[in-house]
């Protein structure tokens, strides 16, 4: 139910550029990053190569300072590799400059931190729409489609609470309602649970898997938070800025029991809505 | 994002306030030390002003402001109206006397001596009697202020006499007059009586006042006058430029105020640019996490400068209005020298802005220079 509510919803103009099953929605070759100079100089990926197919939810873990978040910031756009290359939704990002990288990550890619990154002075609805503030949107629509997605992740009754005011769990829906309101294609995660106790983040990434994989979309999460492995599709071990070893997850999905009630409750009155308005 | 820059600025109340506060410090500073400096200046050319109807004012080529007196023969009276321009001339005494009062005591005025038949120069406003009495014998007009400095706490009363060189001046009058920078009361009479008030000198003439024929600019008149006397010829607004100059260059009021002025500046500079700063610091990561949600550079440094603006805006408009709030309050309560022109308004917009645009240059440089990536440190 949710799933479909989520395509017809917030998938409708992705249905031109839904994607062969099994083809990835990142693709990185020879990756590599280097910082700073000289005797300074850290090599933080040494050539990596991985694939991240849509519907699938990949974790990428390994110990500390083995270079995970500086490839999810590769993959995300936000860092240029030293060399090799990143395809992320079939675009090459080393085509894209400026404006261009900022204007496509902002329209396909979401992202959850690991400290939420909330904006202290915005309420839940507040800062669940400013992606789509970010496009454009005027305030009151952007803020509607965001309590929408307050809803499905189940905070909706906290959509006027500031983040001060809510729990850690609360504030990490809330920042997965923001990175997916405006539909992107590629969800990134930074250790979405690390800041959470251990059931909190199973509801997290059972949430995260729920509304954030679908047919043409993917998600990539850094974990090191080996309680959450279960959840992952795919699992890259990464050690010392490189990728070790790839596991297949077949039985992936969610291992706990969330109670969905209110928020399928919504979804399912939601998509009925909608069905009802298309037909 | 107009909205979430502004969300952002007010959402942490004790820094959105101390900002505002830092501003509205210096432009309450700037704004009301500039005033007070400018009525300062304007006191003193407050006799230019209050002596009307004339537009030049003729003098001793080495005069250098209003009062720095240095008579004028007869015969320069004369030479002034043979100069074609000239519509009429008339005499002006200007000094300072020495008053006695009935009870003993001194009192230095400024003395001022009309044409005797136009009374040309004499006040605009008279409280008590009437400028016709001007033309008794031993008349004089005291201003307001003068009389509450001769006769401290006493109700006004025509008919009231002190000396001046030995003299009786019977108080026919009393008129409202501009305070001038000495505070002296000011004291109207008749050219021929302020020379028998006067102690005896070969030539007693300060001023020659003329007004131009109609079609003519005073500046051009003027202009001639000198060209033609060599005496010193000034419009009323250029004697009036003449003397503040004076003063700015030869005393040290501008000195004083300007260092306050300046400090005032520095101090809101560093209160509002320090939290300010401090602020963007703070939502550095959120800044971070916006520009890694597809806010561009120019959006976040327009957010920044937003900011700025806003608390730029609303300190200016609480500083300015409680310096006017001051500035009212005293000339009602006080004798504070206040007078704050639409220049103060701008030379204050023009502080802020440059305080507003320091505070944000350091917030602007760390927000172009943050890397998205730290939202994933």
């Amino acid at each position: 139910m949710l799933q479909s509510y989520l395509q017809k919803e917030f998938l409708t103009e992705s249905v031109a550029r839904r994607q062969t099953p099994g083809a990835s929605a990142v693709i990185c070759r020879s990756v590599t990053k280097v910082f700073g100079e000289g005797e300074t100089q850290v090599q933080a990926l040494r050539g990596v190569d991985l694939e991240a197919p849509y519907g699938e939810m990949s974790l990428l873990v390994g110990p500390s300072g083995c270079g995970k978040t500086t490839l999810l910031s590769v993959m995300a756009g936000i860092l240029e590799p030293t060399s090799g290359s990143v395809t992320v939704l079939g675009q090459a990002l080393d085509q894209l400059r400026g404006q261009a990288l900022v204007r496509f990550r902002g329209q396909n890619i979401g992202f959850i931190f690991q400290q939420y990154n909330l904006l202290p002075a915005l309420t839940a609805a507040e800062n669940a729409a400013i992606p789509l503030l970010i496009q454009g949107w005027s305030r009151r629509k952007a803020v509607a489609k965001a309590k929408e997605l307050l809803d499905a992740v189940g905070v909706g009754a906290r959509a006027h609470a500031l983040p001060s005011q809510l729990s850690g769990g609360q504030q990490q829906r809330v920042a997965i309602a923001r990175a997916l309101v405006h539909e992107p294609r590629l969800l990134i995660c930074d250790e979405p649970t690390s800041a959470l106790d251990g059931d909190t983040g199973h509801v997290i990434m059972d949430i995260i898997r729920r509304v954030g994989v679908g047919p043409d979309r993917a998600v990539i999460v850094v974990t090191h938070d080996s309680r959450v492995f279960e959840f992952g599709d795919r699992i890259i071990h990464m050690n010392d800025g490189r990728v070790v070893k790839t596991e297949s997850n077949g039985s992936a999905g969610p291992r706990v029991s969330v109670n969905p009630s209110p928020a399928q409750e919504i979804l399912t009155e939601q998509a009925r809505q909608t069905r009802g308005r298309s037909q | 994002m107009i909205w979430v820059a502004i969300q952002m600025l007010t959402g942490d109340r004790a820094k959105f306030f101390g900002i505002v506060f830092g501003i509205a410090f210096a432009s309450l500073l700037i704004a009301q030390q500039s005033s007070i400096f400018c009525g300062l200046m304007l006191m003193t050319t407050s006799q230019i002003k209050d002596i009307q109807g004339a537009d030049i004012w003729v003098m001793n080529p080495n005069v250098r402001f209003v009062d720095d007196l240095k008579p004028l023969s007869e015969n320069d009276l004369y030479r002034v109206r043979g100069v074609p321009g000239v519509q009429w001339a008339v005499r002006l005494y200007k000094n300072l006397s020495r008053a006695r009062l009935e009870n003993g005591n001194f009192q230095q005025v400024i003395l001022l001596g009309l044409d005797d038949s136009t009374f040309v120069g004499a006040p605009a406003e008279i409280t008590m009697g009437s400028l016709a009495d001007l033309r008794r014998p031993d008349a004089v007009f005291v201003d307001e202020a003068g009389y509450h400095l001769l006769w401290p706490g006493e109700p006004f009363q025509l008919g009231r006499t002190f000396e001046m060189n030995d003299r009786r001046a019977v108080i026919v009058g009393i008129c409202k007059a501009s305070r001038t920078f000495q505070t002296f009361p000011v004291v109207y009479t008749r050219y021929s009586q302020a020379v028998q008030f006067a102690p005896p000198e070969r030539k007693v003439l300060s001023f020659v006042l003329a007004q131009p024929e109609p079609g003519l600019s005073p500046e051009e008149v003027a202009a001639r006058i000198t060209a033609q006397t060599g005496l010193k010829a000034l419009s009323r607004n250029d004697f009036s430029w003449l003397t503040i100059h004076y003063y700015l260059q030869n005393t040290g009021i501008p000195m004083n105020f300007g260092i306050t002025v300046i400090l005032g500046f520095l101090v809101g500079s560093a209160i509002a640019g320090q939290t300010f700063y401090t602020f963007t610091i703070e939502n550095l990561k959120q800044f971070g996490a916006l520009k890694a949600m597809g806010v561009s550079n120019l959006g976040v440094v327009g957010m920044v400068l937003l900011q700025a603006l806003v608390v730029s805006v609303l300190g200016y408009g609480i500083g300015v209005g409680l310096a006017a709030a001051f500035g009212q309050f005293t000339r009602n309560q006080s004798k504070l020298a206040f007078f704050m022109p639409w220049e103060v308004l701008g030379l204050t917009a023009l502080a802020v802005l440059v305080i507003a645009l320091l505070s944000s240059v350091l917030s602007v440089r760390r927000v172009l220079v943050l890397e998205p990536a730290i939202v994933f440190r």
